[in-house]
């Protein structure tokens, strides 16, 4: 597909708290950082990034698979701080409040199972922030510093809904 | 012996038995949705106490913290019993989270099946 079919833009997706979507955000957004130009390592790191953000939010904000939305939106800030650009990743869900502060990574020197999302997103991403959000749920924003490998500016934008039925094209 | 495997979808495309180890081959993505089985299945295998279980990874492109927990699981459980588990063909991607998560020291890990046979 063409880079100018595309156009990727600011993208918003809107998927449900279902484990059975990750791969369809994964690759929505994988494609889209494909076709700007972004250099392949950092559109691995960001897609594993954000499937771990998902998979917290399943797991702890909503307790488990449901039917509630968990919403994604992508947008580029060029001249981030003067100095280069940057990705802007946010997980927007609807579930229970979490005190940021608690949100931490756990000691790696300990080997068992489970409780290193939040480290591979601390790793993975240059900026990492949670916050809640007043009328409910919580908001995880997270910031990659990008080296574009074949520059395209980010004008219009996608927006569609995967486990509803929405798919638009934004303008 | 082979068993095959009858989902064709299945993270886990095939299990066998050589010479007494056990080789789980993987496949896609393990994510949350599919780690769920991917456990499953391991810890039916690890129920029998193989001294060495051999996870095939060179099809797996993807794999997130659920799956790397599964193979945490499987690892501590082998060791419990006196057993091992080795990976083999472990792809870029899946290398870096082992990298990231500092696991990559506590598996070992070979190009191919008959290395791993060797070792």
């Amino acid at each position: 597909m063409m880079k100018e079919d595309i156009n990727p833009g600011q993208i918003e997706l809107t998927i449900l708290a279902n484990p059975a979507y990750l791969c369809v955000a994964r690759a929505a957004v994988r494609k889209a950082l494909e076709i700007s130009g972004f250099d392949a390592q950092d559109a691995d790191g960001v897609t594993l990034a954000l499937d771990e953000a998902l998979t917290n939010v399943i797991r702890h904000s909503y307790g488990g698979p449901c039917e509630k939305p968990i919403i994604i939106k992508l947008s580029q800030i060029p001249n981030y701080q003067k100095k280069t650009s940057a990705l802007e990743v946010v997980v927007r869900d609807f579930g229970k409040h979490v005190d940021p502060k608690t949100i931490k990574s756990r000691d790696l020197n300990e080997v068992r199972p489970g409780g290193l999302g939040v480290h591979i997103i601390q790793t993975v991403m240059d900026e990492v922030e949670y916050s809640c959000v007043s009328e409910g749920g919580m908001q995880l924003r997270m910031l990659k510093l990008i080296q574009l490998t074949d520059c395209c500016e980010m004008t219009s934008g996608v927006r569609a809904s995967f486990g509803g039925s929405r798919i638009e094209k934004a303008q | 012996m082979t068993r095959p495997n009858s989902n064709p979808g299945s993270v886990v495309e095939n299990i066998r038995r050589e010479n007494g180890v056990t080789i789980l081959v993987l496949a896609g993505d393990i994510d949350l949705h599919r780690s769920v089985e991917m456990r499953e299945r391991l810890l039916e295998v690890m129920s029998e106490k193989p001294e060495t279980t051999v996870i095939n990874l060179s099809r797996v492109d993807f794999m997130d913290s659920s799956g790397l927990a599964t193979l945490v699981e499987a690892m501590q459980l082998s060791r419990r019993y006196g057993g091992q588990v080795k990976l083999v063909g472990v792809q870029q991607r899946v290398r870096s989270i082992l990298e990231i998560s500092r696991l990559d020291s506590i598996f070992p890990m070979f190009e191919s099946e008959a290395e791993a046979l060797a070792s």
